[in-house]
């Protein structure tokens, strides 16, 4: 064959497919560098007759606007060189200890292996922070702090009001999903009601409906509905006792803790007895002990170890408390309904999803309704539910940034305003987009290691 | 001796009304809590609602009767809803967008209907179309109309626009992406891929800011572009990203059968693409281009932020009018009612989409 194949037949190298592609690509790269600077250039050009400085100098400078609601952001100061090192420590031992397990078994890693992990992650850091405690300072943001700091502030406002968001809407549309499951005709249409009118609403239209109406409805100062001052509601906003830990709070924190891993390992026993000899073990009593017991009696050793600060009605406003503004507010409540419509559909059609088959069969082996739930249905549903519950958290830790049109001070709204004020416009979206594409890499980053724990292991 | 015995009748609790109110709304008793439970969360809702939008309510276009009565003011709608429709359009010229409205819902209706479908007619008139409502809304050229610039154009007319606009301008730069990511090109994939991830990351606003603030320093300086053009930018680049993932799902999912059979005929890439390939991934991913096409619909909402007054903003602007001021809740209504009409309605399609095209479950 090959000596059929003349020498002068041979297609030259720019019309064989790949010349072509090389080309094409070649053209591509040469299109774009030609655009970019060009684009520099204009840049350059526009800056200076705007007369704009560029670079992130503007930082520093002092803000001077203020800040409607305002996190205290902990500044690690001396110590932070001590504490980078335990963070890097912490991650590369678990690094290694992943590698290990899988050198010597292909299975992924266990739940014990991943909680060691976690603990070193986070808690060599943390005894970083509590050996240099003074190197840790809590900074409030005043109107003479910096711009770094505003928009430190705005970050801190952001990433509350998503990991608020992720929790409620997934518990929300977990209860609007069961709804939508359930056999009761009239509960399952008024869920299918509220998917469909949430879903095909616009989240911008739904926050000014929960903050230009809603909210607007409420009573003002004087006649706030008042819940006996655990919970008081007014035009202002939310206003709940907030906790104050007192001497004891240390004590008691600790035997909450010990608590819970007491409860694991309870279980991981019972479990393993069960596995072995196929004798229940009933714990439920030991565990309610354990769990009730040992903060009885950290309680009774160190004293009450949280006191409650009742807001107050004092001048013109409440004092006291934890005050959520009425912007927080409808951003949250706003977001956490138009998103738990959408998980609600996903967790419902994770559950349709799973065959009929499998739920009969474990019918025929005798499990009661609890236990096919949760043996059965339930683990393969998430397989299903996982990956695009992930979109939905992220879809989130995005559209809270249409707080802007509310006026609650996160990311892009405080952002938005030092644009205004300096007019650094390329450095400030730049800034935005490279923040914004961390917290979705650490969101698809943490989902991806959930889901690789739930997926299906195949052979 | 074979005798017949007719079959026995299911009990009366079983059948027929009674046997379906018992089986789905009563028994067993926990149900029954639920109905009433369910009874009572829908009085609680829509009774109020009920009182507010019809027994209270009142139609008049004289704000002060409407003053009068404690409910909805409908007469603000009535008299507002040409701007609702077209924004601060003259309103001596409001005749050429309801035109260009009866080309578009004319177009969508005949694509809708079966046998039109395949015509080749149909895509020229679909190619022509943007031109001659283009031509029409803005007048000025060949027309002979008088020009009605830009920022004269808003309300629903706006958001239809921008999202027809988006929607065909993202449609061949997603499929050009989602070639480039499939493809296995050293240099042209990682583009694709950076920008599609670039853009997924972040969130419409901070594009919109891009497109609006950050896009005229990129230009050469004296050339100006016009505002909604800038959003137009901002919503194709954001779009075409998460529209190249869905056709990236489509391209994935045919069989490498087809690509094989197409490479022995001995096609070349673009045909191959065009002829084999492409009419097969983008059937498959009809229905959720649909569903994304929904997303557009909803998201040109956050044109707001940057300075256009579309379908939401309008409510702002009717609402500042000291003839009707505060009636913000009737003009939600309103605003919400038109979303959704058209959300459920593109979502119903994608899901009869969906149930006709057994090629799609698979």
């Amino acid at each position: 064959m090959s000596e059929r194949l003349a020498p002068q037949n041979k297609v030259p190298f720019w019309r064989s497919p790949q010349g072509r592609a090389w080309m094409f690509q070649l053209c591509m790269l040469g299109g774009f560098l030609w655009l970019a600077v060009s684009m520099y250039r204009n840049t350059l050009v526009n800056l200076k007759t705007r007369g704009i400085s560029s670079g992130f100098g503007f930082l520093g400078n002092e803000a001077g606007f203020r800040i409607g609601e305002v996190t205290g952001i902990p500044l690690p100061q001396g110590g932070l060189l001590w504490f980078l090192l335990s963070l890097v420590a912490g991650l590369a031992i678990s690094q290694l200890i992943s590698r290990h397990l899988k050198s010597k078994s292909e299975r992924p890693m266990s739940s014990k292996w991943l909680s060691v992990c976690l603990l070193l992650c986070i808690g060599l850091p943390m005894l970083t922070l509590y050996i240099f405690r003074d190197s840790v300072e809590i900074v409030h943001y005043t109107e003479s702090s910096s711009y770094f700091m505003a928009l430190l502030t705005g970050l801190g406002n952001t990433l509350k009001v998503t990991v608020i968001g992720c929790v409620a809407s997934t518990i929300l549309g977990l209860l609007v999903a069961l709804g939508r499951l359930s056999p009761n005709w009239l509960l399952s249409n008024i869920c299918r009601w509220y998917v469909e009118l949430n879903r095909n609403l616009p989240v911008l239209l739904q926050l000014f409906f929960w903050y230009f109406i809603v909210l607007q409805q409420l009573p003002n100062v004087r006649k706030s509905i008042d819940l006996g001052g655990w919970l008081i509601l007014n035009k202002r906003g939310l206003y709940l006792p907030s906790l104050v830990p007192q001497q004891g709070a240390w004590l008691f924190c600790a035997a909450v803790v010990v608590g819970f891993a007491a409860v694991w390992i309870i279980h991981r026993r019972a479990r393993r007895i069960l596995d072995e000899t196929g004798i229940p073990v009933k714990i439920l009593f030991p565990s309610l002990a354990v769990l009730i017991g040992l903060p009885a009696l950290a309680w009774l050793v160190g004293g009450q170890p949280f006191t409650l600060d009742f807001p107050v009605l004092k001048g013109f406003n409440f004092k006291g408390g934890t005050g959520l503004t009425p912007e927080f507010t409808a951003l949250v409540v706003g977001l956490t309904v138009y998103v738990s419509a959408f998980n609600a559909e996903i967790i419902r059609s994770g559950i349709e999803a799973v065959s009929k088959g499998q739920r009969e069969a474990a019918r025929a082996l005798a499990m009661n309704e609890r236990q096919v739930m949760r043996i059965v249905i339930l683990p393969q549903a998430m397989r299903i539910i996982v990956p695009p519950m992930t979109s939905e958290y992220l879809a989130i830790a995005k559209n809270s940034s249409l707080a802007v049109a509310i006026g609650y001070p996160e990311f892009v709204s405080v952002g938005g305003t030092i644009l205004n004020q300096s007019g650094q416009a390329v450095e400030i979206v730049g800034v935005w987009m490279g923040v914004y594409l961390c917290i979705s890499l650490l969101i698809s980053f943490g989902m991806n290691i959930y889901n690789s724990k739930v997926a299906l292991v195949e052979r | 001796m074979f005798q017949d015995i007719p079959d026995r009748q299911p009990p009366a609790t079983e059948v027929g009304v009674i046997g379906w109110v018992c089986k789905n709304l009563l028994c067993p008793w926990y149900n029954a809590v639920l109905t009433i439970v369910s009874c009572w969360t829908i009085w609680s809702a829509v009774a109020p609602f009920w009182e507010w939008a019809v027994t209270n309510a009142s139609i008049s276009l004289d704000p002060e009767i409407a003053k009068q009565h404690s409910g909805a003011a409908w007469g603000f709608i009535r008299d507002m809803w040409p701007v609702f429709m077209t924004g601060v359009y003259p309103a001596e010229e409001r005749w050429r967008p309801l035109i260009a409205l009866c080309i578009v819902v004319l177009l969508v209706s005949l694509s809708v209907v079966g046998s039109f479908r395949r015509s080749r007619w149909l895509k020229v008139l679909w190619f022509v179309s943007p031109v001659v409502v283009f031509a029409l809304v803005y007048g000025g050229g060949i027309t002979g109309l008088p020009v009605v610039g830009t920022h004269y154009w808003g309300g629903l007319m706006l958001t239809i626009m921008l999202s027809i606009v988006a929607m065909l301008a993202a449609f061949p730069i997603s499929v050009l992406l989602a070639l480039g990511r499939t493809s296995d090109m050293p240099i042209a994939k990682p583009f694709c891929v950076a920008y599609i991830e670039l853009i997924r990351g972040v969130p419409l606003i901070t594009i919109l800011f891009m497109a609006s603030v950050v896009l005229p320093l990129f230009l050469p300086s004296g050339m100006e572009l016009d505002k909604v053009l800038r959003a137009l930018v901002g919503i194709t680049m954001f779009f075409s990203a998460y529209l190249a993932e869905n056709i990236r799902g489509g391209l994935q999912g045919i069989s490498k059968g087809q690509y094989e059979a197409a490479d022995a005929l001995g096609m070349s890439y673009w045909k191959k693409t065009i002829v084999v390939i492409l009419p097969q991934a983008l059937r498959i991913v009809i229905p959720p281009m649909v569903n994304n096409f929904i997303g557009i619909l909803k998201d040109t909402s956050l044109v707001g932020i940057v300075g256009l007054v579309d379908l939401l903003q309008i409510a702002f602007a009717t609402t500042s009018n000291p003839k009707w001021f505060g009636r913000l809740e009737e003009a939600y209504v309103f605003i919400a009612f038109w979303y959704w009409i058209l959300c459920y309605a593109l979502s119903s399609y994608s899901q009869y989409l969906e149930r006709k095209m057994p090629s799609a479950s698979k």
